[in-house]
């Protein structure tokens, strides 16, 4: 198991009454991708923010490459975190209008001032920049001098300034238009394969995160409720959840239309500070059951399907006809 | 209520067998600090009853800006339309006194933004904005608004209706906004509603029940449908006609089938091939290199030759490529539609 470099057991985040995260256990393989699906609301982003050390868990464990993150503080934290980096949604917002990229991408080594010599930065900005496929005579531009998909590739850059073996990225393509995002995303691939990182790719486009991910997590309401390699997911789903979401996908295939079986959900997600009794899923569900509003059903492998689903009548559904 | 319809009809220039909706040679401008930015750049369009046409693009590629214009609601300055027509029936919209025109924006053509919570007005209840459309267009009494109003939230299935007239934007959820949003446009029974990325904000499974609704909605009423989309699984799910536009262009018009099996536009082609599937895993995505051109600086003959793979001298070259005919109902603006559709 010496390959595992990120893992939570319980992982959980409460705020105030919200049960944003509520017991998640997620293990992280070297050198692949956990792709992590769900709509909003369902603590996809919280998960991110606890992975990262952003936010401070309520329960639970996360360890990165053997070491305990939850209770480490000022030096040790700030050692640990350097090896699990972040890529965040907007490249609006997340860039400060007022530093050039170069101190952008440069911040990190001010803060782990023993990964670089000062004397060594500006060449390794410069690296940074032609690693994502941007001009090193930028250094000096600011971030509004750069496209949206420009930007993101300045994120990226940052999050690999320390050399980490772990990238968290949430959102990553989906402000960016479709021409742009296919660049994004093979940049992220060809990262991974000359570095080999490990990444937590986060998002709601569950045709990007097929493309991307080795396994996929589906959550709902601070929860996994399936998990398993990518044909599992999307050739066998067994949650009713996981069928109904890859269901609502549209294909761009327009001699699909009225082939494929589609689960219409009804209603809105239940409010995570009041989520239902049993499975929470059961108020939405056209599997349910009387046992479901009582027995909350573990995420385990059950007898019908081959991989875990918290689900009680777990087994796979097929959507194409 | 039939006066209003009597009144419509007999604005002159009413043709009941011209096309529903017809946008010929259109031109916007913005003039900016930075100089004009042709927006719109000699678009044309058409729509059928009960037809649904996708105006498919990318950001600035101008696919709202054309819905704007054909609503009358670009903000001028700094928008200037400055050629063209949208005909309504045979009535040219942008010739028409704003006193009519805004009848027939009403009464006849509605449209639905990507927004809801920035579309609807948050000091009032739904109701009350709901209702305002039956006192001003119709001049229904309070009390006759109200019930048309519930009527409507519940043919848009929002739940207890009745219960949540009173309530203001901000209590309902995404898909519920969107909801009320779509009662407001089909209240006053519209034969065109113009749909501007209408889920792009929602959740994939909030997507699914607003297609649904729409299509729905469109089919019991016969309505057409413009739907303004990025996303090309919605658009291969409902469309029946596809305009995809780049740089303020339409730059490939053909049914829904074709552009999907033989794009013809090298574009067209790039963006199929750069979206990852649900239905398969790909290998690498196709990339299209480059960005799109500023619409104050757009590339000399075809706006697109520097970022095409097929590009050769004529298209570096004005003028810009023509819009080729290529089969009944497909038109091309690409010298080489032979060479990317395989033909």
């Amino acid at each position: 198991m010496t390959d595992v470099v990120l893992e939570t057991k319980g992982l959980v985040k409460h705020f105030k009454a919200v049960q944003a995260v509520d017991g998640v256990d997620v293990k992280l393989r070297r050198g692949e991708t956990l792709g992590i699906v769900g709509e909003s609301g369902c603590g996809k982003s919280t998960l991110a923010k606890l992975l990262v050390g952003l936010e401070k868990p309520t329960a639970g464990s996360i360890m990165v490459r053997g070491q305990e993150m939850t209770g480490l503080r000022g030096g040790d934290l700030r050692r640990a975190r350097r090896h699990i980096q972040m890529v965040m949604q907007d490249p609006y917002t997340s860039l400060n209008p007022r530093m050039t990229v170069g101190d952008i991408i440069g911040e990190p080594y001010e803060i782990h001032s023993d990964v670089v010599p000062r004397a060594n930065r500006a060449r390794a900005v410069q690296e940074l920049l032609e690693i994502v496929g941007l001009s090193p005579d930028h250094i000096n531009r600011y971030p509004h001098q750069f496209s949206g998909g420009q930007r993101q590739r300045i994120g990226i850059a940052r999050a690999l300034a320390l050399r980490p073996e772990i990238i968290v990225c949430d959102e990553p393509v989906s402000a960016l238009d479709v021409s742009i995002q296919a660049q994004v995303i093979n940049l992220l691939e060809s990262l991974q394969r000359e570095f080999g990182l490990s990444y937590i790719f986060i998002a709601h486009d569950l045709s990007v995160v097929r493309h991307i991910s080795n396994r996929v997590a589906v959550m709902y309401l601070g929860r996994i409720v399936e998990t398993g390699v990518d044909s599992q997911i999307y050739e066998r789903p067994t949650h009713p959840y996981t069928q109904a979401l890859l269901s609502a996908v549209p294909v761009p295939d327009p001699r699909l239309r009225g082939h494929r079986r589609q689960i219409v959900l009804e209603g809105d997600v239940p409010s995570p500070a009041d989520p239902p009794s049993g499975c929470r899923f059961h108020t939405r569900c056209f599997m349910a059951q009387p046992r479901c509003a009582e027995q909350d059903p573990i995420l385990a492998i059950r007898e019908r399907s081959d991989h875990p689903s918290a689900c009680h009548y777990a087994e796979p559904r097929y959507l194409m006809a | 209520m039939t006066d209003i319809h009597a009144e419509l009809d007999a604005i002159p220039g009413t043709d009941p067998y011209a096309p529903l909706l017809q946008v010929n040679d259109l031109h916007v401008e913005f003039r900016t600090r930075d100089g004009v930015a042709r927006a719109v750049n000699g678009v044309n369009l058409y729509l059928r009853p009960a037809e649904t046409l996708a105006i498919l693009g990318e950001s600035g590629c101008g696919k709202s800006v054309t819905a704007q214009a054909i609503m009358g609601i670009l903000d001028t300055p700094p928008a200037h339309v400055t050629r063209g027509e949208v005909r309504y029936r045979g009535v040219d919209l942008l010739r028409l006194p704003e006193r009519e025109r805004r009848k027939v924006r009403a009464n006849r053509i509605a449209m639905i933004f990507q927004d809801a919570l920035s579309a609807l007005n948050p000091v009032y209840s739904v109701g009350f904005q709901i209702g305002e459309l039956f006192r001003v267009h119709r001049g229904m009494s309070r009390a006759d608004a109200k019930r048309r109003s519930i009527e409507l939230l519940d043919q848009v299935r929002i739940p207890a209706a009745k219960d949540r007239i009173g309530d203001y934007p901000h209590q309902f959820s995404g898909g519920m906004r969107q909801r009320v949003m779509i009662a407001m446009a089909l209240a006053l029974d519209p034969e065109v509603l113009i749909a501007d990325e209408p889920t792009t904000a929602l959740d994939v499974t909030v997507q699914a029940q607003i297609m649904g609704l729409l299509r729905e909605l469109q089919h019991q009423r016969n309505m057409g449908l413009i739907l303004i989309t990025h996303d090309m699984g919605v658009v291969a799910d409902v469309a029946d006609r596809i305009s995809v536009m780049y740089a303020g262009k339409v730059v490939e018009e053909a049914p829904v089938y074709d552009i999907y099996g033989r794009p013809a536009h090298p574009y067209t082609k790039a963006l199929l091939e750069s979206i990852p599937r649900l239905d398969f895993k790909g290998q690498q995505l196709n990339v299209i290199r480059g960005l799109p051109p500023a619409l104050t600086d757009v590339p000399r003959g075809c706006a697109f030759n520097p970022r095409c793979g097929y590009a050769k001298e004529p298209c570096r070259r004005d003028p810009a490529p023509p819009a080729y005919n290529i089969a009944p109902g497909r038109t091309v603006r690409c010298h080489f539609w032979n060479e990317v559709a395989g033909v």
